[in-house]
């Protein structure tokens, strides 16, 4: 089959390319993209790319192949490869600082942002604080989050105000919290979003939701927070 | 917390609000318009004039007019942040959209009442 | 290239996983100087694979648990070479531990009374008086570990530590006391190389598993503490106590958790026949989990295993019905899915016992401090170094570990380093300043790598010594077959430290972290073989055809690893809790 990888050390190119590898799959078989990239490795050690725990539960090596947003790790070929073809680009949207390894930096700036950590004032009880579990439930679909940047990096508002829209990944973390029924901040949280950007610049394209590897949907999470803050308002 | 000075009402969820209330608004002037024009196809300009001499179809009119300032000045603000990202410039784009959306209202209101 | 610069923190943790957050948290809520240093962005670590959950008797499934079965539980899970000692703080301490992480955020699952679920786990029982199987391990789903990584994450964030993320630290630094003050670490994003200045430095790089070609560990797993100490002189405890998981996907290594049987899952051979109530009549498929590996290799060599090689047994869950499956074991369906192409609701998994978690590593007290273990079993406390973790021998796990102790391990003990440096520093812990000739000792791997013109490539020598501890020490040991392994070790070693490096630009060299990486693999692979052929015993996950039974006379000891002459020695096993009797060595059966 033919891979086509997007290369750049800053070191010694100019500017970006796009290298066309031929390559062989040992006995045909369907593996994951991630092992394609160590068969690459293996020939050309200079190929930079994040990877760890390889079963799609850390979220190092979000990348674009065939034009969507995934993880290396949990995408077979079968999945991915058009005509015997694949195109594998770094994340879209952030600055490469090799091959297909992108500077983060902006994406968990905007993690933090939105303070991700449980926040409650009330003494803390010599055990742990009661939970139903319909409540727990509430945060089902939000705290599974990796942190892989594919769907904030799949959103055109987060191209456009990466500084400023929070995008979905931060908002989905944000919601996440204001969920949890052991945290008491939920003004403070609600305040902070409450600007023509951080929340409302997305316009729902659901971009992120097409191309989360865990299945979540931050657009969702989003409508919850416009919700809770027209709630808050009126 | 982003602040913005140049947004509407310089809150995300007012803006978000203004934005629904006034697409609603101008659903329901556009839907009465075509409404009204199916129903008198053969409508010609006396009926047409009497149709804005009545009050009720001013102050209508006038609220669509506002909506659809308001509508535009936020949509127009944007996608002014989003795509041009020198401030200096971008200022002066939205003075323009905003200068022109003025001009328009003031001059929609004029014809309104000189009908 | 000779002055280095030089960053200074009052103390630094290596390591970005569930112990070195929870270190680095204790070390920053006290406002010393800390920074965490850690190879991947932390919530990359290995901790955000475990599914489980973590064991501790907060008494919520069990009112009337207790932490001292807990702690027998523990004891004879470690076929009775767990300090004692150690055990007994991690189990009484651990409900407060485990508590501090709800207050933190972690979304545990719930009971209906609103308590933190817990489920049954392997070798879990209500005391040394009732195999009643006990449920004492807190989940959060099947999706533990990452809730767990998260939350420490999150409340790191909150308190403000610092994070050399994506930093890797090379070697240790040792001033001419034989302190440790720091490390040599290189910013992996610019390729630069500083010298980390530190008096305390607390090892967390977790696990080796990939010392193994067929492990569940992450692929960062690669014992860079381990590697580190070792080149630093430091001896090495247990090492040849590796835990093989029973259920790892077959072909594919991927874990799917003990839990699955917890939750009622159980192991089929060929014949559809429930083998583990042959080798375990009482406990089943929830005995130890060394016993249920060798139980697996045993039906697959007597011809039982499943698949057209017979070289698998199946893990039966769709009997549980979908709704249990996807509320508790969202996971497991997911992995099945991708990695076995089994939707486990309506068919099993094919699994074989996989390389899962290394019991033994840089022995060390409660408080974290590194020991320097002597040739006649007595210890010095090795200034500035400490250890919690994986990369530790507390010893919690002895030979083998109970399912959800390590979760427990990372957080009790992680929270016992930072304690003890706080302690330290008040009370005005110095240290001399590394000479110029030490920081350049801590080079000399780095430096020879950089200048390396020709030798062979990184990846054709870790295949090869994955390939060869898998074949001589895995599941099953013996003599003969070993010191083939270790004449073919040699043989490796001296390609390894003769690596060759073609790339050698700065920004992202993932080539130079990677050479890194297999030297530390090798030295961790070689104190395993070494420590597994001197271990003249079958005990816990340490199983030899030629020395099948257990020897309490000879071997109720630990083993030291010694690097300077690469001896084995032995240490004593505490025998000594503060507040319980002590458990005396029984036959362990379940
Ligand atoms: C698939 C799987 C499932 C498991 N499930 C459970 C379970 O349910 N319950 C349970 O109790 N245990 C479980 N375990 C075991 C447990 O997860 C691990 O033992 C534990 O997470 C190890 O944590 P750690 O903090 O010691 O190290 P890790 O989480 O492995 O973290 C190591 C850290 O060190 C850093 N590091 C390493 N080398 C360097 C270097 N050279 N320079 C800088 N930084 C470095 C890494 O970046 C990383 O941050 C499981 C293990 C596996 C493999
Ligand atoms: S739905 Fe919102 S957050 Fe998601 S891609 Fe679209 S604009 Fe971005
Ligand atoms: S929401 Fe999904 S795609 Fe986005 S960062 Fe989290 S896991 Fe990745």
């Amino acid at each position: 089959m033919l891979v086509s990888v997007y290369r750049y050390n800053p070191e010694t190119d100019d500017a970006p390319y796009m290298q066309d590898i031929h390559i062989d799959i040992p006995g045909g078989k369907d593996i994951m993209v991630l092992d394609l990239l160590h068969l690459l490795k293996e020939k050309d050690t200079s190929l930079g790319y994040r990877r760890s725990c390889r079963e799609g539960v850390c979220g190092s090596d979000g990348m674009n192949m065939n034009g969507k947003n995934g993880l290396a790790c949990i995408t077979p070929l079968s999945a991915v490869v058009v005509d015997d073809k694949l195109v594998i680009r770094p994340l879209p949207g952030l600055p490469v600082i090799r091959d297909v390894v992108v500077d983060m930096s902006q994406f968990y700036k905007q993690y933090e942002k939105i303070k991700p950590f449980l926040i409650n004032d009330t003494p803390a009880p010599t055990m742990e604080r009661l939970q139903s579990p319909a409540e727990r439930a509430e945060l089902d679909g939000l705290y599974e989050c990796i942190l892989c940047a594919c769907c904030t990096t799949a959103c055109p508002s987060f191209w456009w105000n990466p500084d400023k829209f929070i995008g979905p990944s931060g908002l989905l973390q944000a919601y996440r919290f204001l969920a949890d029924s052991r945290d008491t901040a939920t003004h403070e949280r609600l305040s902070e979003l409450d600007d023509p950007f951080s929340v409302f610049r997305c316009h729902g394209i659901m971009n992120c939701v097409s191309v989360c590897p865990k299945g979540l949907n931050p657009t969702k999470a989003i409508g919850k927070i416009r919700n809770m803050l027209l709630q808050q308002a009126t | 917390m982003v602040t913005s000075i140049t947004s509407f009402g310089r809150s995300g969820l007012y803006d978000w609000m203004v934005q629904r209330v006034t697409a609603v608004v101008l659903l329901a002037y556009t839907i009465f318009m075509i409404g009204y024009l199916l129903f008198n196809s053969d409508m010609d300009y006396m009926q047409w004039k009497s149709l804005f001499e009545c009050t009720s179809m001013r102050i209508f009119t006038l609220l669509a007019l506002l909506s659809m300032a308001a509508h535009a000045w936020i949509g127009l603000w944007s996608v002014t942040t989003d795509y041009i990202k020198p401030t200096g410039l971008r200022f002066v784009v939205q003075s323009g959209c905003g200068l022109l959306t003025f001009i328009y209202v003031v001059w929609g209101i004029q014809i309104l009442w000189s009908v | 290239m000779n002055e280095l610069r030089t960053l200074t923190f009052d103390a630094i943790v290596v390591g970005g996983g569930g112990a070195g957050m929870r270190a680095a948290l204790q070390l920053a809520q006290s406002g010393l100087n800390t920074a965490c240093v850690t190879k991947v962005f932390p919530t990359r670590s290995h901790t955000v694979s475990a599914q489980g959950g973590i064991t501790c008797a907060i008494a919520s499934a069990d009112p009337d648990d207790d932490w001292r079965w807990h702690m027998y539980d523990t004891v004879k899970g470690s076929d009775y070479i767990g300090d004692q000692d150690a055990i007994e703080y991690m189990c009484s301490v651990g409900p407060q531990a485990v508590f501090e992480l709800d207050h933190m955020g972690l979304p545990f699952s719930r009971t209906e009374t609103g308590r933190i679920y817990q489920r049954p786990f392997g070798g879990q029982s209500k005391g040394p008086d009732n195999p009643t199987q006990a449920a004492r391990t807190c989940a959060a789903a099947d999706r533990t570990g990452h809730a767990l990584l998260h939350t420490l994450y999150q409340a790191n964030l909150k308190a403000g530590t610092t994070f050399l993320n994506e930093w890797f630290a090379v070697d240790l630094v040792k001033n001419e006391d034989g302190a440790v003050v720091g490390c040599i670490a290189i910013c992996i994003e610019t390729g630069e190389t500083v010298y980390i200045k530190a008096k305390a430095t607390v090892l967390a790089t977790g696990g080796a598993g990939r010392i193994f070609a067929s492990t569940t560990n992450a692929l960062i797993n690669t014992g860079d503490g381990m590697g580190m100490s070792l080149r630093a002189g430091v001896p090495a405890q247990d090492m040849e106590m590796w835990q093989f998981h029973p259920t790892g996907i077959a072909g594919a290594g991927t874990l799917v958790t003990e839990g699955c049987r917890g939750e009622g899952g159980y192991l089929i051979n060929k014949d559809g026949e429930r083998f583990m109530e042959r080798y375990a009549p009482n406990s089943k498929d929830l005995a130890g989990r060394d016993v249920v590996a060798r139980s697996m290799i045993l039906e697959i060599l007597g011809g039982r295993g499943c698949g057209p090689n017979g070289d698998y047994v199946y893990l039966k869950l769709d009997h549980l019905g979908e709704e249990v499956l996807l509320s508790r074991l969202p996971g497991i369906c997911e992995l099945s899915k991708t990695f076995a192409h089994a939707d486990p609701v309506k068919e099993p998994i094919p699994v074989v016992p996989t390389c899962h978690y290394q019991m033994g590593g840089v022995a060390t007290n409660i408080g974290g401090q590194a020991l320097f273990p002597d040739k006649d079993g007595g210890h010095t406390i090795i200034d500035g170094l400490f250890a919690c973790g994986e990369v530790a021998c507390v010893s919690v796990h002895g030979a083998n570990r109970l399912g959800g102790n390590s979760l427990l391990d990372l957080v009790v003990f992680g929270r016992a380093a930072g304690i003890q440096i706080e302690k330290q520093m008040r009370e005005g812990y110095e240290a001399k300043d590394a000479s110029e000739a030490d920081i350049q000792r801590a080079m000399t791997r780095l430096n020879r790598l950089n200048g390396s013109s020709e030798g062979t490539a990184v990846a054709e020598v870790r295949k090869e010594l994955q390939a060869t501890m898998q074949l001589y020490f895995g599941v099953f040991r013996d003599g003969e077959s070993m010191q083939k392994g270790l004449k073919l070790l040699g043989e490796i070693r001296e390609k390894v430290e003769n690596l060759y490096l073609d790339d050698k630009s700065h920004a992202f060299n993932t080539a130079r972290i990677e050479a890194l990486e297999l030297q530390n693999l090798m030295e961790v692979a070689e104190a395993t073989a070494i420590a597994a052929e001197v271990r003249k015993e079958s005990r816990g996950a340490h199983a030899r055809n030629d020395f099948a039974d257990r020897d309490d006379e000879n071997w109720l000891c630990h083993s030291v690893f010694f690097p300077a002459d690469k001896t084995v020695g032995k240490r004593a096993v505490n025998f000594a809790p503060k507040t319980v009797e002590p458990f005396p060595p029984k036959i362990r059966t379940y």
